[in-house]
């Protein structure tokens, strides 16, 4: 048999001949939808989106306030709407820089990476992001990377130009020379990496704008400014230092935000403009709006009950520790002595009793599986949640505030919660009102560790959160299993040591129950004030309506009387303009959080720190004082003096509201 | 307003100028009392206005629920709740307006010595309110409204405060009225009669010469013009009045005072239906919007004379003039039944049952289908003769 199939089929020597390793670089750049590189436009947004991703890691690492400037060149246009164009995209950081031995492995090796092998909150997880995005240039215009770094102030930079062998899985540097041409960076340091590739620029909604713009929201600490193709043509000697302000003549997108002034804020509090993204002639800008980098996050050890069985059984064989107290002790969190005796004794037998002083590499699988799965079993603390960065409520409501333009905003952050023994933690934000437009669902900004989720939004379990939650509650309007109907934006972010994506493309949040209870609730408390603020607003809006009635007629009454007793026209009618407008004050409040009326010592706005609330009032919009008005301010000083101010009031209005509830009942 | 009329040449010796003189002194003192009561209102406005308080008004309740039967004196009577009109409340803040916008009107009226119809008040208060398209009044239902709570809340009467509604109803009869100064004898009406003005007071109309033994009321004009034509008036010495419906106001003084100052009964031939019960009750009782007038308007010995439930055997009529009650008129039938007035009358009780268990109305020109003249030469004469009526 073996003998007839030589002719027509392959034996097995014939086939062990064709058989074998492929190199992860090599599956991947077959399957490089699974790695966000689909089409030539997702595949221009998955490149940036990998390198500024990196640039952030590294700066808040470094503990560099992030400034990031992404550059896209069109070299060649599109020759048709099917046919991709040809791209250069240069991405620029002040990050530490690379050593130089290190920049082949990171740039030119796929699976390479500080941030696989460790349980640490960061952006990018698997270590494959740049480096395919490289791979992806190399493979569709033949051209190799170019780095440059900085990873020293007082030496040149390193020019690199670096192409990958995909069979190998290992990188070809091409030119490797010193060169002083480098920008100059805040920070000294820093790295710039082109990478010319096949691809499609369109504005929308999976946009780089748009992915730039979330990630302005999430990272209200970064600053980043993008050059995009047009303007990027428009001048391509564009330089952030000689830049006059004339020339460029910057159109701004927020009114009463003068763009000339740079953003200073003092002490991490922001300042009492608006700050807002900015596009100008040659570049749009999306501002720093805090000055603090987010906490440095602690690595952790895993926790046992996120640990699979064959996870457990590779640690047990690689384990530098020699006994089991110590491999417990040391490869995981939260596992205490008195677990370790527990565990052991449950993974004994009458033929071999298992100790924490039982040597490791006497472990057989048999007992490993019991040994893991006593561990299952055992009640465990959840891990620690040190190791979790949220963005925080304060520059969630900076980030909406400069990219979203609303009236009222309000954000919460959830306390830890741990999903398969993976600490994780939920943010919300919304904002409401505005320019927003009023007749189409709410748009659904995902984020997984300040990363902007751009694809697969149904698919997400934030999504479905958003959809799970009844806003009707909070006087929305939401069609029957849909996101809610009206000028709303609603932001989600999941912090976590790792987030469960659906897919390598890192597209959507896999639906855990854990995960989708906390969004739910971090978007009802938001709902809450969300609630209160448009009902609120709605009773201001009755009230205006009825100073509008009473004054209307208050003339004709003054004219009356003025007839039939005499009494001057004019104070008569501005005593009773007087009651109309003390009985209608409620038309000129300003409502706090809790949806109160509040008015600080300046007429502005006093707010807790999740809410802020910007007034374009009628009167406000004519006089330079109203351009103020506009302009609101998370407060932070004299905090509590104004929460005293709002207890007092509070009271006082109740009182008058019912009053004249029951006069309208009677 | 004053109707043009032919005068007797030797007629009744009428001096014009001396009761002109004596109402003028009499209106006089009244113009001052209203005018004196319309200040006081906005007076009181304006102080509360000036010293911070909220002004408001007091404003009688025209209600079912601030009615009262008066049993002793046969008539309804308006209560003594009273409504807040605040301007500061959304819903009263507009008619606060229009009630002071018309006080002021009827102010100038008084000091003019003019009336108005309720359509010219309308006009007079109209316009646009300054600074917006808003009208003080849309319509003359919201202005009639207006006035009608102004009479109850100064007090006054709709004559004392210079209106005066559309007039309707028609008299003739052995009688000889002067009205504004004017001597007409309602014996020479010709076909079309006279046309009983909206203000009947004594100082607008006198009763010179009242040669008629009663007052026949019919309910509307095309009976009216049956029995003027028929002259049975002349036949039967009386007065013959009409009031297109329910009665004005203008014609249930006049039947008020005609029964009152000079005894006459007032009979009434109305139609056999939930509606013509009604006005009787509105004759004999007074109505619940005016019940503040009762004493004035109201004639508890009004009779009822006909068409009663029993005449479509009575008067062997055919089954063409049968008109089904509706469900509606049923309903109607029996609130009317459950009036306090009507309650323990066991006529009115039997007559309304009577329809009920009939199942038909009656008009009371059903009774042409016998002749032509029959309501004037037979009908009425009969059940006057036998005094078959019921009050």
């Amino acid at each position: 048999m073996a003998k007839k199939a030589s002719t027509t089929r392959a034996t097995a020597e014939t086939m062990a001949a064709k058989q074998r390793e492929i190199s992860v670089s090599e599956f991947f750049a077959k399957n490089r939808h699974l790695l966000g590189f689909d089409n030539p436009r997702k595949a221009l947004l998955t490149t940036i989106k990998e390198a500024v991703d990196n640039a952030l890691d590294a700066c808040e690492e470094a503990g560099i306030l992030p400034d990031i400037e992404v550059k896209i060149e069109e070299l060649e246009a599109p020759p048709s709407a099917t046919k991709p164009g040809r791209y250069k995209v240069t991405i620029t950081d002040n990050g530490p820089g690379i050593v130089r031995r290190q920049v082949e492995n990171i740039f030119g090796k796929l699976l390479y990476g500080s941030k696989f092998h460790r349980l640490k909150m960061s952006r990018g997880q698997q270590g494959i992001g740049i480096s395919a995005a490289g791979m992806y240039g190399l493979m569709t215009t033949g051209k190799p990377m170019v780095i440059h770094t900085k990873p020293n102030k007082k030496k040149p930079a390193h020019h690199i130009e670096l192409a990958m062998d995909t069979s190998k899985n290992q990188p070809e540097v091409t030119i490797d020379v010193e060169t002083d041409d480098f920008p100059e960076t805040s920070s000294g340091t820093g790295t710039m990496v082109a990478i010319v590739l096949e691809a499609r620029y369109q504005r929308g909604k999976t946009s780089v704008e748009a992915y730039l713009e979330q990630t302005g929201i999430a990272n209200p600490h970064a600053k980043i400014t993008f050059i995009p193709p047009d303007k990027a043509a428009e001048d391509p000697e564009f330089n952030t230092e000689n830049e006059s302000p004339t020339a460029s003549r910057p159109r701004e997108r927020a009114e009463g935000n003068s763009s000339e002034s740079p953003p200073a804020h003092a002490g991490g509090s922001p300042s009492d403009q608006i700050v807002r993204t900015i596009e100008r002639a040659d570049r749009i800008e999306y501002p720093r709006t805090i000055d603090e980098l987010p906490p440095e996050t602690q690595e952790i050890k895993p926790h046992p009950y996120g640990v699979e069985l064959g996870s457990f059984l590779r640690m047990i064989k690689t384990t530098d520790e020699k006994q089991l107290a110590g491999f417990f002790k040391n490869e995981f969190c939260r596992v205490p002595p008195s677990t370790v005796s527990e565990v052991t004794k449950a993974a004994s037998s009458s033929k071999k009793t298992i100790t924490g002083q039982t040597y490791v590499s006497t472990i057989d699988n048999a007992a490993a599986e019991k040994l893991y799965k006593a561990l299952q079993d055992a009640k465990l603390r959840s891990p620690p949640t040190d190791c979790l960065s949220p963005i925080g409520v304060r520059q969630m409501l900076a980030g909406m505030l400069k990219g979203v333009q609303a009236e009222f905003y309000t954000a919460s952050t959830r306390s830890p919660a741990v999903y398969r023994g993976n600490p994780f933690q939920i943010e919300a934000a919304v904002a409401y009102g505005g320019d927003l437009p009023g007749d189409q669902p709410a748009r659904v900004i995902r984020f997984a560790n300040r990363v902007p989720l751009l694809y697969q939004q149904s698919a997400c379990c934030s999504f479905k959160s958003v959809v799970d939650t009844s806003w009707r509650n909070y006087n929305m309007s939401q069609p029957r299993g849909a996101a809610p109907v009206g000028p709303l934006v609603v932001m989600i972010h999941m912090a976590s040591v790792w987030v469960p994506f659906t897919s390598e493309s890192k597209e959507a949040i896999a639906d855990y129950d854990e995960i989708r209870k906390e969004m739910k609730l971090a978007l009802q408390e938001c709902g809450r004030k969300l609630g209160q603020y448009i009902r609120r607003r709605q009773k201001m809006k009755r009230e205006g309506e009825r100073r509008d009635i009473f004054e209307r007629y208050i003339g004709e009454i003054a004219k009356a009387c003025n007839a039939l007793t005499g009494t001057d026209t004019q104070e008569l009618y501005d005593a009773l303009l007087r009651q109309a407008k003390r009985r209608t004050e409620i038309a000129d409040a300003q409502l706090d959080e809790e949806g109160k009326f509040i008015k600080d010592e300046h007429g502005r706005l006093a707010k807790d720190e999740d809410v802020i609330i910007v007034q374009n009032g009628k009167i406000a919009s004519d006089t330079d004082d109203a351009k103020q008005e506009t302009e609101a301010k998370p407060a932070k000083r004299d905090g509590k003096k104004v929460a005293k101010k709002k207890v007092v009031k509070k009271k006082v209005r109740k009182k008058a509201a019912g009053e004249k509830a029951t006069l309208f009942e009677g | 307003m004053a109707k043009k009329t032919t005068k007797k040449p030797s007629g009744k010796k009428v001096t014009k100028k001396a009761p002109a003189k004596a109402k003028t002194a009499y209106r006089a003192e009244r113009d001052a009392v209203t005018s004196e009561r319309l200040q006081n209102l906005a007076e009181g406005i304006v102080t509360s206005a000036l010293s911070g308080r909220e002004p408001k008004l007091d404003v009688p309740t025209r209600a079912a629920s601030n009615t009262k039967w008066n049993k002793s004196k046969g008539i309804l009577q308006m209560g003594s709740a009273a409504q807040e009109r605040q301007l500061f409340n959304m819903g009263q803040a507009r008619k606060f307006m229009q009630t002071l916008l018309h006080g002021q009107g009827i102010n100038e009226l008084i000091d003019a010595d003019k009336t108005l119809s309720l359509r010219g008040m309308f006009y007079k208060g109209l316009h646009t309110i300054a600074g917006t398209k808003e009208k003080t009044f849309n319509d003359q239902t919201e202005s009639d409204g207006i006035l009608e709570d102004l009479e109850v809340t100064v007090g006054s009467l709709r004559e004392e405060l210079h209106i005066f509604a559309k007039k309707r109803g028609t008299m003739v009869g052995n009688i000889t009225v002067i009205d504004s100064g004017d001597t007409i004898d309602c014996r020479r009406m010709g076909s079309g009669g006279y046309a009983i003005p909206s203000i009947c007071e004594p100082d607008v109309i006198q009763f010179e010469k009242v040669e008629a033994d009663f007052v026949l009321h019919v309910e509307k004009d095309t009976v009216w013009q049956r029995f003027n034509e028929d002259k049975f008036w002349k036949t039967h010495n009386c007065i013959l009045t009409e009031g297109s419906g329910q009665p004005p106001r203008g014609v249930r003084r006049l039947l008020h005072r005609l029964n009152k100052e000079h005894g006459l009964p007032i009979i009434c031939l109305l139609d056999c239906d939930p509606w013509g019960h009604y006005i009787y009750s509105v004759i004999k009782q007074g109505s619940i919007s005016l019940a503040f007038e009762s004493e004035r308007l109201a004639i508890p010995d009004a009779k009822f004379l006909g068409i009663r439930s029993k005449d479509y055997e009575a008067c062997e009529l055919s089954d063409d003039v049968k008109i089904e009650l509706n469900d509606r008129d049923k309903t109607r039938a029996k609130q009317i039944a459950e009036y306090p007035w009507f309650q323990d009358k066991k006529a009115w009780q039997k007559e309304i049952q009577g329809m009920l268990r009939n199942g038909f109305k009656m008009e009371v020109e059903s009774l042409i289908t016998k002749d032509i003249s029959y309501v004037t030469e037979t009908y009425v004469p009969e059940r006057l003769a036998a005094e078959d009526w019921i009050s």
